[in-house]
């Protein structure tokens, strides 16, 4: 048997949400598998499992949010006899936690499953009920929508493909006057009032407000935990500017790419020369990683900012960069991230330069142990063998642990990525 | 393409890029990105989806045209008709 339990997607998830159940007991799953839609007042995630073998119980059902940690489901693994599925409905392990104004801090590490923090309360026994779950053809937008504006999707009729219900449908049956009650008898009818107040519309949880909060416990706790340092480097950034016009000459449009690329794969490569910049700070050392995963920060239309990794940065050519980058975005303007692509990121890198910002000085995004940012392209007198002429140059920054790190090291990685970006056909 | 069929093909993929923009909103003479939230990534997927519809092959250097209604209509109407 193996316990399938709510993940930990990033420094800043206390709880989630069960917005999905994309398998049903008897199913086969296999490592990779997507099993479940969480909401982690962030971001609608898709959920993998990382065992092979048969879903056997679902504990946690949909619209349930749990710490987490919490057993969502279990599985048989393979070699194991399958019991039969559970007849009555499991008991949620924790009781639905109301929302909370501010979570309360924890610790920075990815933590262990913990156990389960309630037992499961005795229930008895309830008429069976059909195995499989109902699936709604529903995007995780939508879901996540209707679940803050309290719509009962049951009522809601989709107009997406197929049938599929949006995140308009939902918005639409939330302004829609709710259905006439049936009418009371006549005895009821003239004992009542005249004119009943009107019931009090439930106000729609304020997700922006939610997600700050959820966004400031994590980044006050990284200040708060981590020894932050901070360096800047001015890189010149003409030759790597005029590759890339070149290089975007020769491609159709559908395969160009965005100079955010270059940088991804500078800071991909640097780490080979500065590994210590690459890894997580795990119960009192620091862990080097030697996959690259670099975790870019994308813009929620929503609001908020989430930082999902490209897996092995280091060993993808710039046009394969380029196609994760175009797919990480759409994905996460849709809401259909993978877990695996929100807790991997060995570093982070954060690029505001598109928002006139010339220096970015980030917050550690823990474990992870340094973050570098790129400011706005600019031109500045530059000089060089002697002559002064304007060039396009870019304020790199780095901000690293001293845990894991010193600025000497942190210096040397600057200098690694600035004289990567001079050699842009070779990234 | 008529202009007409051009502004309503824009719209309609600035809809999918940005679908929380009401498109009674937006002031056609004005750089999108000085109205709403649009990065570099938006200006190339709406690029890509242009030319797609369109066949239009879009330069790089021409994307500044692109990122106003008027604008990319002007553009398109030399190259489509």
């Amino acid at each position: 048997m193996a316990d399938f339990l709510m993940p930990s997607l990033g420094a800043d998830m206390e709880v989630g949400t069960v917005l999905q159940w994309l398998v049903k007991p008897g199913d086969p799953v296999k490592r990779g598998d997507i099993v479940a839609v969480v909401d982690t007042e962030k971001a609608t995630i898709e959920v993998e499992i990382f065992q092979t073998g048969v879903i056997q119980k679902i504990v946690v059902p949909e619209g349930e949010k749990v710490p987490v940690g919490t057993l969502l489901a279990v599985l048989t693994t393979n070699g194991e006899a399958v019991a039969a599925a559970p007849e009555e409905k499991p008991k949620p392990v924790a009781p639905p936690a109301p929302p909370r104004p501010v979570p309360p801090p924890v610790m920075a590490k990815p933590a262990p499953p913990r156990p389960a923090p309630a037992p499961v309360a005795a229930k008895p026994p309830t008429p069976p009920k059909p195995a499989a779950p109902h699936r709604m053809h529903i995007s995780p937008l939508a879901m996540r929508v209707a679940m803050d504006l309290k719509v009962d999707l049951a009522n809601v009729t989709g107009t997406g493909p197929d049938g599929a219900i949006t995140k308009a449908d939902v918005e639409r049956a939330a302004k829609a006057p709710p259905a006439p009650a049936p009418a009371p008898p006549v005895a009821a009818r003239a004992a009542a009032p005249a004119a009943a107040p009107a019931t009090p519309a439930v106000a729609p949880v304020d997700r922006t407000v939610t997600m700050r909060k959820v966004i400031a416990a994590a980044m006050a706790r990284s200040k708060r935990e981590i020894p932050h340092y901070y360096l800047g480097n001015q890189i010149d950034m003409s030759k790597a500017m005029s590759w890339l016009t070149a290089e975007n000459l020769k491609r159709p449009v559908t395969e160009r790419l965005l100079y955010s690329v270059m940088l991804l794969k500078a800071v991909a490569l640097a780490i080979h020369e500065v590994p210590e910049m690459n890894g997580f700070w795990k119960d009192s050392a620091f862990v080097r990683s030697e996959a690259v995963h670099v975790g870019v920060a994308i813009s929620i239309r929503q609001g908020g900012l989430i930082a999902p990794a490209i897996h092995d940065v280091d060993q993808k050519s710039l046009s394969e960069i380029m196609v994760n980058l175009r797919d990480l975005v759409k994905r996460v303007r849709a809401g259909t991230l993978r877990s695996s692509e929100i807790a991997d990121a060995t570093i982070t890198v954060t690029n505001l330069g598109e928002q006139g910002v010339e220096s970015v000085f980030g917050v550690i995004y823990p474990p992870q142990v340094a973050l570098v940012g790129f400011g706005k392209i600019v031109e500045r007198p530059w000089a060089s063998g002697g002559m002064v002429g304007a060039r396009p140059v870019v304020m790199a920054s780095l901000s690293g642990d001293h845990r894991a790190s010193d600025g000497h090291r942190g210096g040397l990685f600057l200098a690694a990525i600035e004289r990567l970006l001079q050699e842009p056909e070779k990234l | 393409m008529s202009d007409e069929e051009i502004r309503s093909l824009y719209l309609r993929e600035l809809h999918k890029i940005a679908p929380e923009v009401d498109p009674k909103e937006i002031d056609p003479a004005v750089d999108l990105r000085e109205q709403i939230d649009l990065d570099s990534m938006d200006i190339l997927n709406l690029a890509v989806a242009i030319h797609e519809a369109t066949g239009v092959d879009i330069p790089e250097a021409d994307y500044p045209q692109m990122t106003s209604l008027n604008g990319c209509v002007a553009y398109l109407h030399a190259r489509t008709s």
